[in-house]
């Protein structure tokens, strides 16, 4: 461990904090006591750490904030609109100082002060300007034993710490001090009984150990969290300590104030050891989880990949030699690597509650800024996906969020008008569908106007005059370039990033993006995305010679394929079902073979057919990315290497459908 | 013996003969603690080394003075500047 990598946890857990705080902040309306509770923990958190790095002014900001979430907290200052925005601020500008910290610019950065202090002069206002606050913060004395109060569990800390404790940059001395500061130290007791010889002794080794006790309102996990930095180093036991004489004294006088039963001082020497093992446990819940580097991930992930062409080739060479023994073993193999492929490609999936709860803060600023009233609904937080593609999500989805707050909601006079509620609602929701995650951004706003979008799209020369469209043909006008970024004409005109770059990031993807909307009750985006961008389950399909690959999670059912000249389609059980030739689409020269078959694909809401002349079965598929000379293939979304050496193009069937839809309004 | 400065980790190595000489060679060994401008876990380790020493030779090592550093961090975690070493 050194000084760097503290840092970085710091930054880390730091952001994390500010992230909780602005969760709690923008609850605090409805979760009051508790969100507050959570808001000044946060803070004072990120105080206490940002003191033993030294960092100053994170340290004198935060203070000034956590002072008035303090009165907030005693009830002096009451939560008001004004007071969140200002708090919202204020967390933007602590985040703005760990960015400092982390670029190495905090002590230097000018600017970044300046703007801090308008916001301490804020917050400095509701402070009543009583006493000297800075004062409560560093209290170095903090030895004088305070008696112990009604809710105070005292704790007995034994702290035995590592010998490079100190050669790593810390000093034990920074933890107690910080220990210090979340409660009172009762007694403490300097451990020297390590100390070797004179001559033994190393002066850059640490010997010592301290025995605490220690009173104080937090939580074990707090005071636990104090040592976060040293515990790879560091022996630490945290035990309750019973009620002692010293602390049953109190119950015992409260008894004697009220005439109460006798069975008052049982029950609450009792409710201590009722909560101590839900404190162990919760202890050990959080030593369950480890933070891991991405890059580490990724880099698994990527061995996995090998392992899985690896794998597959051995069991072409093993088919081929025909030995039983070495298939028996392969297929053991095989269906490890399945199992290891699964765990990893879980290891980096993420819940995408945490990226649709930063849109509450979006919501907050933006209808703040629009001046409209507008609430975010969040529904299926608990759907997971893959962290990378989480990442590159949140751009897309803020711009749907923005726009439809923007050009969807209308004022609340309209919306009254109309016979809406005068708050508007933003929804977002989650849920997973055959093999991938489909995000839907509704609002109950205006909707689109279609005739407008037509007209528009005419006269761009997007669509042909006299040309019938569906509604979703018409919808979909607006993710065309250079549309949305013209004049105020569509209800969803631009704002420098159009829907064409919402679009183009979703499709790079591999995913899609649909839109539907009734004019005057709403609008609701469909985004459609794969789970991971990694692996996936592949199904092979052979036409001459090539191989193509069809996610497995989207085929549903492979049938005998009979020609009917002049038809494109064939009948599936009383369905007409539209399908296309792969040797025809990719230009394959040679004869097809006498049994075709159809594989059937489900994409969405939407079925289709893909005659081939070969069914090869299912692979696992490590998807490659293709290089940028096929950059302008259509159809394909990937590449991947085969058992035997031999290249792979992974089918994309967003766009294959696409040009089914095509197809289907040419005939129209 | 006087130290100056700081009596930290980074000048523990080189505080450390200098005090186990005065301990070594005075009967009644003694320091002055107060121009000590920082004091840290390495501070406080040598001077306990060097009050053990004392007490292995059968000496007593006085802190004859001691800077306000000091004394806050030998306040913080109940060390006595004035104890016997035995």
């Amino acid at each position: 461990m050194n000084i760097d990598q503290v840092m970085h946890t710091f930054i880390a857990e730091s952001r994390e904090l500010l992230e909780q705080m602005e969760n709690a902040l923008l609850a605090v309306a409805h979760d009051g006591a508790d969100a507050v509770n959570a808001i000044f923990r946060a803070a004072h958190t990120i105080k206490g750490s940002a003191g033993m790095f030294g960092l100053d002014p994170v340290v004198e900001f935060t203070h000034v904030a956590e002072s008035v979430l303090d009165k907030v907290r005693d009830g002096h200052v009451p939560v008001t609109d004004a007071l969140v925005a200002l708090l919202l601020a204020c967390c933007d500008h602590i985040g703005a100082l760990v960015d400092a910290v982390e670029n190495g610019t905090l002590e230097h950065d000018v600017s970044l002060h300046e703007a801090g202090a308008p916001l301490v002069a804020a917050l400095q206002g509701y402070l009543d300007g009583d006493g000297a606050p800075a004062a409560s913060a560093t209290a170095a004395g903090a030895v004088t034993p305070a008696p112990l109060a009604g809710g105070m569990q005292e704790w007995d800390i034994q702290l035995r710490f590592g010998a490079d404790v100190l050669r790593n940059g810390m000093d034990p001395l920074s933890f107690i001090r910080y220990l210090a500061q979340l409660g009172s130290i009762v007694r403490i007791e300097t451990l020297d009984e390590r100390l070797p010889g004179a001559d033994e002794f190393d002066p850059e080794s640490c010997y010592l150990g301290f025995r605490i006790g220690f009173a104080s309102f937090e939580p074990q996990a707090t005071i636990d969290g104090v040592f976060d930095f040293v515990r790879d180093d560091c022996e630490i036991q945290i035990a309750p300590v019973d009620v002692t004489p010293a602390t049953a004294a109190p119950a015992a006088v409260a008894s004697a104030v009220q005439p109460a039963p006798v069975e008052v001082p049982a029950v609450q020497a009792a409710a201590p050891t009722a909560e101590a093992p839900a404190r162990v446990k919760q202890q050990q819940q959080e030593k369950r989880t480890v933070r891991v580097d991405a890059d580490k991930l990724d880099r698994l992930i990527d061995l996995v990949g090998e392992l899985i062409i690896a794998g597959a080739s051995t069991s072409v060479v093993a088919r081929r030699a025909q030995i039983p023994e070495l298939l028996e073993c392969t297929s053991t193999l095989s269906s490890l690597v399945e199992e290891v492929r699964d765990s990893a490609l879980q290891l980096r999936m993420v819940k995408i509650g945490a990226t649709f709860n930063r849109f509450q803060r979006v919501v907050h600023d933006v209808a703040r800024e629009l001046g409209k009233d507008i609430r975010l609904e969040v529904n299926g937080e608990d759907a997971e996906l893959d962290k990378t593609v989480v990442e590159k999500i949140g751009d897309p989805l803020t711009h749907l969020v923005r726009n439809a707050m923007d050009h969807g909601i209308e004022a609340a006079e309209v919306r009254l008008a109309r016979g809406k509620p005068a708050q508007g609602t933003v929804s977002l929701n989650a849920y997973h569908d055959s093999g991938s995650i489909v995000i839907e951004v509704a609002d109950d706003g205006g909707g689109l106007k279609r005739e407008r979008i037509l007209a528009k799209g005419i006269e761009r020369g997007l669509v042909e005059p006299g040309r019938v469209l569906s509604d979703k043909e018409i919808f979909n006008l607006i993710f065309e370039p250079g549309f949305s970024t013209a004049e105020q004409v569509t209800n969803l005109s631009g704002r420098g990033v159009g829907m064409d770059v919402v679009k183009r990031n979703i499709v790079a993807l591999r995913g899609s993006v649909e839109i539907a909307s009734r004019e005057g009750a709403g609008t609701t985006v469909t985004v459609r995305l794969p789970l991971t961008l990694a692996i996936i389950n592949g199904f092979q399909v052979g036409v001459g010679k090539s191989v193509f690959v069809i996610p497995m999670d989207m085929v549903e059912e492979c049938i005998e394929f009979h020609e009917q000249p002049g038809c494109d389609w064939v009948d599936l059980r009383g369905q007409p079902l539209p399908y296309v030739r792969l040797r025809e689409r990719f230009g394959i020269d040679g004869l097809p073979s006498r049994r075709r078959s159809i594989v059937v694909v489900r994409y969405g809401s939407r079925r289709a057919g893909l005659v081939v002349d070969h069914l090869l079965g299912e692979f696992q598929t490590v998807i490659k990315p293709l290089g940028k000379v096929f950059a302008g293939a259509r159809f394909l979304s990937g590449s991947s290497i085969l058992g035997n050496g031999d290249v792979a193009l992974i089918l994309d069937m967003a766009a294959l459908f696409t040009s089914f839809s095509d197809l289907e309004s040419h005939r129209v | 013996m006087r130290v100056e400065g700081e009596m930290t980790i980074y000048r523990a190595a080189e505080l450390k003969p200098g005090l186990l000489d005065t301990v070594r060679e005075h009967a009644a060994p003694a320091l002055d603690l107060s121009a000590v401008t920082e004091f840290d876990s390495a501070g406080l380790q040598l001077l306990l080394v060097a009050r053990q020493e004392a007490a292995r030779l059968g000496k007593r090592l006085a802190v004859s003075a001691a800077s306000s550093a000091v004394r806050d961090v030998c306040a913080l975690l109940g060390v006595d500047l004035e104890e016997a070493a035995a």
